[in-house]
């Protein structure tokens, strides 16, 4: 049997990040790992969280072509949260993978926003959250685009490209039921209203993010915000809406303060892995 | 998915040939015969007609109430990638369910029609989406057995004599293949994984193994649709044989899974170059079609749910579609 090489304690002290030399591309940017790894979470726990509400959709929407709609949506965000908690966890360097990140957490270590694990109530309330969402998430990655880091660039441009389709295509059901029916106007109204209270959250800026947005990479949320106001504005008019009168903000996604909703997503999303955490599927 | 005919015949409909054009009864026949593809203009027998509505359509609600016993598992699939390999499988059974409406739509009956007649109990669907899928291992049982066996039964269709639907089925095809590996590798996986993972595996062979010879309908000599549908190429191969076709296939493909097929009657029969097998319990199997399966009656609120609490949602796109027109005509 071949003899292994002695292992250094030095070699123990850096086992973690040894592996990932030249994996993060731009050795500049390193100073930032931690904080591109708590940023890629919180982008791809959005995306995960949002895909694994629209998959509960998945056979039971109001027509076939908006269940193959909404599967696509919900593909995209999957494939999306693959990739970003891939990256986080590679940055973290703690050896988990997407899929631990995905399953091997509990509600406090999520990161996501509290619109994304808003139960999908009747389907004008998904359509309100997936309008406001994508709204949102479209501006985010046209803007991570043009990172300083190479990799969010490259996950934001792919990206992107899905998300603006989600976006019009949330758009449109605004418009359609907001000036459809007597009783889809109603819950309409009602759907959106649910969801008002969480869109302060998506702006939110924290010192990680607004480090991020200095040196380049990430971004500043604030900036987006006339251009969001502005497609509320146009969509819901166009769907002869009322324009929102934003409540109290609601927060504390982003610090793994949640909603009780979350809970019960995670322990249904995590129940194989966590039951047998010896096995590979 | 596949269902296969599932009605009773009815000797009246059947004789109904009779009272066809002669001319152009024959000319029809022996365009059929000549493996011609016969499209929606063309002249057609009022029974071929209501064969093939009933077939597709059945066929079609099979694809649309098969979303369900997988779809069950789409919220706790055990990876990112298995999840996202499910929903796209799922969803591409909506897509076909689709496409099977379109088809069955050009034979003059709306979708809304067929809708109907599935959420009055009217329409069957196929018997296998009766039953419930109870552990993951169930989601790897089904792409490996039923799309399997939906596999057997549709390659012949690519053939069949309604170029709509014969059209529809050479995609269907292409994308069961995929859902069939997607089912193989995860009982790959599982046979292979740890003592609870083979024993799950081993569970959903014991449970899919004889549903899915089901599958494949009645025996042959209680399939008096069988001749008529042969004829006129509605369908290409017997009941039985296709069975016979699946089994033999199948049975290496569950050693190689280290897995028991559950039939102490299964021996290969050097004579014939195939395997001997067990009876279907069709006692069962009727029950089933009688729409008295395990999952049944869920698998029927879940659609009609779907559907009644979607009204409003399409009574609002056609109140949309209306002022925009009404708009575009001011």
């Amino acid at each position: 049997m071949p003899s292994l090489p002695t292992i250094q304690p030095e070699d123990v002290a850096t086992a973690g990040r040894a592996s990932h030399e030249g994996v993060f591309d731009a050795p500049a940017l390193d100073e930032h790992r931690d904080a591109i790894a708590d940023y890629a979470l919180r982008l791809g726990d959005d995306a995960l969280i949002l895909g694994q509400r629209l998959t509960e959709w998945c056979g039971h929407a109001p027509q076939l072509e908006i269940d193959l709609s909404l599967a696509n949506l919900g593909l995209d965000l999957i494939g999306q949260a693959t990739l970003l908690l891939g990256l986080a966890g590679e940055l973290e360097g703690n050896g988990r993978d997407a899929d631990a990140l995905a399953f091997h957490r509990d509600v406090l270590a999520f990161r996501n926003c509290l619109m994304v694990e808003q139960p999908n109530g009747d389907f004008a309330r998904t359509i309100a959250r997936q309008f406001l969402f994508s709204a949102y998430q479209a501006a985010l990655y046209e803007a991570l685009q043009h990172s300083a880091s190479p990799r969010l660039a490259e996950i934001a441009a792919k990206a992107v490209k899905e998300v603006r389709y989600h976006a019009d295509l949330a758009a449109d059901w605004v418009i359609r039921l907001g000036d459809g029916s007597e009783e889809s106007r109603q819950r309409m109204i009602d759907g959106l209203d649910w969801h008002w209270r969480f869109v302060e959250e998506l702006f939110q800026m924290d010192a990680v993010e607004q480090a991020l947005a200095d040196a380049g990479i990430g971004v500043d949320k604030a900036t987006l915000r006339p251009d969001f106001d502005a497609t509320v504005e146009r969509v819901l008019t166009e769907a002869t809406l009322p324009l929102p009168v934003y409540p109290r903000a609601v927060l504390g996604g982003r610090k793994g303060h949640h909603s009780e909703h979350l809970g019960h997503l995670l322990a249904v999303m995590q129940f194989l892995p966590r039951t047998y955490p010896d096995a590979v599927w | 998915m596949y269902t296969t005919e599932m009605g009773k015949p009815d000797p009246a409909k059947v004789a109904a040939i009779g009272g066809e054009d002669p001319a152009l009864l024959e000319a029809f026949e022996a365009r059929v015969a000549a493996d011609e593809f016969i499209e929606p203009k063309d002249w057609m027998p009022e029974a071929y007609r209501r064969t093939l509505v009933r077939q597709i359509s059945q066929h079609a609600h099979s694809e649309i109430v098969g979303m369900l016993p997988e779809g069950n598992w789409l919220t706790r699939a055990p990876s990112l990638r298995r999840k996202a390999v499910l929903l796209a499988k799922v969803q591409d059974e909506g897509g076909h369910g689709l496409y099977l409406y379109c088809a069955a739509e050009t034979l003059g009956t709306s979708r809304e029609q067929m809708i109907e007649a599935l959420h009055s109990g009217k329409a069957k669907y196929s018997t296998i989406f009766n039953y419930p899928t109870l552990t993951w291992a169930d989601i790897g049982a089904i792409g490996w057995l039923v799309d399997g066996a939906a596999i057997m039964n549709q390659v012949p269709l690519q053939r069949t004599s309604y170029g709509p639907y014969a059209r529809a089925m050479v995609r269907v095809c292409k994308e069961e293949s995929f859902h069939q590996r997607q089912g193989y590798e995860i009982m790959i996986a599982m046979a292979n994984g740890t003592p609870e993972q083979k024993a799950m595996a081993q569970d959903a062979l014991n449970r899919w193994w004889w549903p899915s010879l089901m599958m494949f309908g009645p025996s042959d000599e209680n399939s008096p649709n069988t001749a008529q549908s042969m004829r006129w190429r509605i369908k290409r191969d017997t009941n039985d044989e296709l069975r016979q076709k699946f089994v033999d296939i199948t049975v290496p493909q569950a050693e190689f899974l280290g897995l028991t097929v559950p039939d102490p009657d299964l021996v290969w029969n050097e004579a014939k170059g195939g395997y001997d097998f067990g009876e279907v319990d069709w006692e069962e199997f009727y029950a089933v079609v009688r729409g008295e399966g395990p999952a049944a009656k869920e698998r029927m609120e879940a659609r009609r749910k779907a559907w009644d609490d979607g009204a409003w949602v399409r009574e609002a796109a056609l109140a949309h579609e209306a002022k925009r027109a009404a708009r575009a005509a001011a």
